[in-house]
């Protein structure tokens, strides 16, 4: 705790120092990893090894047959296609609008700027249940119940608000020059917007994109009452404990957890940059 | 658009040139507009207006007004029906608090120890800061059932050790902090590290000339110039704290998730037992109970998101 960043880093530091400090990183990683090592062994284990003891268990024979049943679960893999395509809908409309949005928000000056501003950054925060019902009835009255068209809907209301935000923020960046040299070669702010900004919006976009990609994809109480059987992943996953009452499949589950996760943390390694930045954006500009 | 217009003389021109950009801000901005006013002002509409009926979910629309009703309503064998007169609904509030304070407050600490050692620099540093988003990216329904087979109390790793903790109603709350802080405090240290990484370098250069210690250095410099970042990261998460759902019905089933959870509660009536109007009236309380902390929270802090 003591450690700083400008000090001339761990070499200089005292031998004990050094290993207290190296003690409480072991003990950090150990306390972030632990819990998601532990589930991916299991996963791995059969399902009569659960019951050994720590030591035991974890000397117990691999085998990929829970990989094999819950890939085998009609439910299962239904749910992926249904997360993927959800994810992948509200992605893309998100984006699209928000892109628009941002353009006018970052580049244009108008009255009431900041008012929509607030509003937007407001519908961020909203709690889920507010809308819940008044969402439930809409999407009834659209005959969209149980359509991942309807979740795709409904998940607008926080990929929208948290794309215009970020993007926002980004092309507040961008340096005129760039838009006025279209301007000046006659480019509609259409053709702007398309053929100057958006290149260069690339890696927000990936950035915004990959955020609202993993908030959809994780979202459980919209898809638990929008739906009835075209459930996405994490009800499917959630579900599983309610189907049987006594001995729950916990290999099974685990494994199913795992494929649902694997995904995220691979997408999570590849783009670290870029989901560090989003998630910290508004947060540090003082 | 047409702006380009150069012909026009210079004056009017910038002035055009002005409400037309106003005018293609507009257009731009109004697909983003729509759909938040569709999924978002409509509804919360559609939500008060349901509160004061008496909807089922099964057939809104042959819903009754009934005043105040879902708030407050004694039957003739008086028999207190509302949700203000339901002790169950004040035990889920308190406990959602509870359940707020305790699991950021544990977040902040935590993620300010992570935030302090990864703002330093040793090996392995980058591999710290990926594993800080393992927790970050897992799915809360994920994280839920990993935690429940380590709380299993005959098979669990911490289960067989702690007994059925998810069973006991005295450490049940206590057992889902554990999981929430887990998972979050992940979030907390990268805004933190955040706010860190732009409190210059010289100032603590000036404060060891000083020979002022690093403890003296933490509490004079790191924390007030950190204050920012702190009190918008604390925010965050309490506003996602107070709104907790996911982790509470999955590892204790909607029946005591909405004992413990407002969210839950809300959700339980309004779906579960199908009261659309009772539910709604629920989510207009829980509206105003985080509309009221944020109010509070913002003015009295003067926190400045932007």
């Amino acid at each position: 705790m003591t450690l700083k960043s400008h000090t001339s880093s761990g070499r200089s530091l005292p031998t004990f120092k050094r290993t207290l400090f190296y003690l409480m990183l072991a003990a950090i990683t150990a306390y972030l990893l632990f819990p998601f090592v532990w589930a991916v062994i299991t996963s791995f284990r059969h399902a009569t090894d659960l019951f050994l003891p720590p030591m035991k268990f974890l000397l117990a024979k691999w085998t990929i047959k829970n990989y094999i049943e819950v890939l085998g679960y009609p439910s299962f893999s239904r749910g992926f296609l249904m997360s993927v395509l959800v994810a992948t809908g509200s992605v893309a409309v998100s984006l699209l609008l928000g892109a628009f949005a941002s353009y006018a928000l970052g580049r244009f000056r108008f009255k009431g700027k900041s008012v929509i501003l607030y509003v937007i950054l407001s519908v961020t925060i909203f709690p889920q249940i507010a809308v819940l019902s008044g969402l439930f009835t809409l999407i009834q009255q659209f005959g969209l119940y149980n359509n991942p068209l309807g979740l795709i809907f409904s998940y607008l209301i926080s990929s929208i608000p948290f794309s215009v935000w970020v993007l926002t923020s980004f092309v507040r960046e961008i340096p005129s020059e760039l838009e006025e040299a279209a301007m000046v070669d006659g480019a509609t702010p259409l053709q702007t917007l398309f053929r100057v900004l958006l290149p260069v919006m690339v890696p927000a976009l990936v950035t915004t994109g990959l955020l609202s990609f993993i908030a959809v994809w994780n979202e459980y109480l919209f898809a638990l009452t929008f739906t009835s059987d075209n459930r996405t992943v994490p009800v499917v996953i959630a579900n599983f404990s309610a189907a049987s009452q006594f001995e729950l499949p916990w290999a099974n589950i685990m494994a199913g957890s795992m494929l649902v996760t694997v995904p995220l943390i691979v997408l999570v390694m590849v783009f670290q940059k870029n989901i560090i930045s989003g998630l910290t954006s508004g947060a540090v500009k003082g | 658009m047409k702006t380009q217009t150069v012909s026009t003389p210079p004056k009017t021109r910038s002035r055009g040139v002005h409400a037309a950009r106003a005018r293609v801000a507009f257009f731009f901005l109004l697909p983003a507009l729509l759909a938040i006013a569709l999924t978002a002002g409509y509804p919360l509409f559609k939500t008060f207006q349901y509160s004061f009926t008496d909807a089922l979910i099964t057939d809104p629309s042959s819903a009754k007004p009934i005043g105040l009703g879902n708030f407050w309503y004694t039957n003739e064998k008086g028999v207190e029906l509302g949700l203000l007169q339901d002790p169950k609904w004040w035990g889920a509030v308190r406990s959602t608090f509870t359940f707020t304070f305790l699991s950021v407050g544990l977040e902040f600490v935590l993620g300010m120890v992570i935030a302090l050692v990864l703002n330093s620099e040793f090996k392995g540093r980058s591999f710290l800061r990926t594993a800080l988003l393992v927790p970050w990216a897992i799915p809360t329904v994920v994280s839920a059932q990993m935690w429940s087979f380590m709380y299993n109390d005959s098979f669990g790793l911490l289960g067989t050790h702690l007994g059925a903790v998810l069973a006991d109603a005295d450490k049940t709350l206590w057992a889902i902090i554990a999981v929430d802080v887990w998972k979050t405090t992940p979030f907390m240290a990268l805004m933190l590290i955040a706010g860190l990484s732009i409190i210059p370098a010289d100032l603590y250069e000036a404060a060891d000339v000083d020979g002022a210690s690093k403890w003296t250095q933490f509490w004079r410099i790191t924390l007030p110039l950190l204050r920012p970042a702190i009190l918008v990261a604390v925010v965050f998460r309490a506003l996602d704290a107070l709104r907790v759902f996911d982790v509470m019905n999955v590892m204790l089933g909607p029946n005591r998730a909405s004992e413990l959870s407002m969210t839950a509660y809300a959700r339980l009536h309004m779906i579960d037992n199908q009261l659309l109007g009772y539910g709604s009236a629920v989510a207009v309380m829980i509206f105003l109970i985080i509309l009221a902390f944020t109010v509070l929270y913002v003015a009295s802090l003067r926190v400045r998101f932007d």
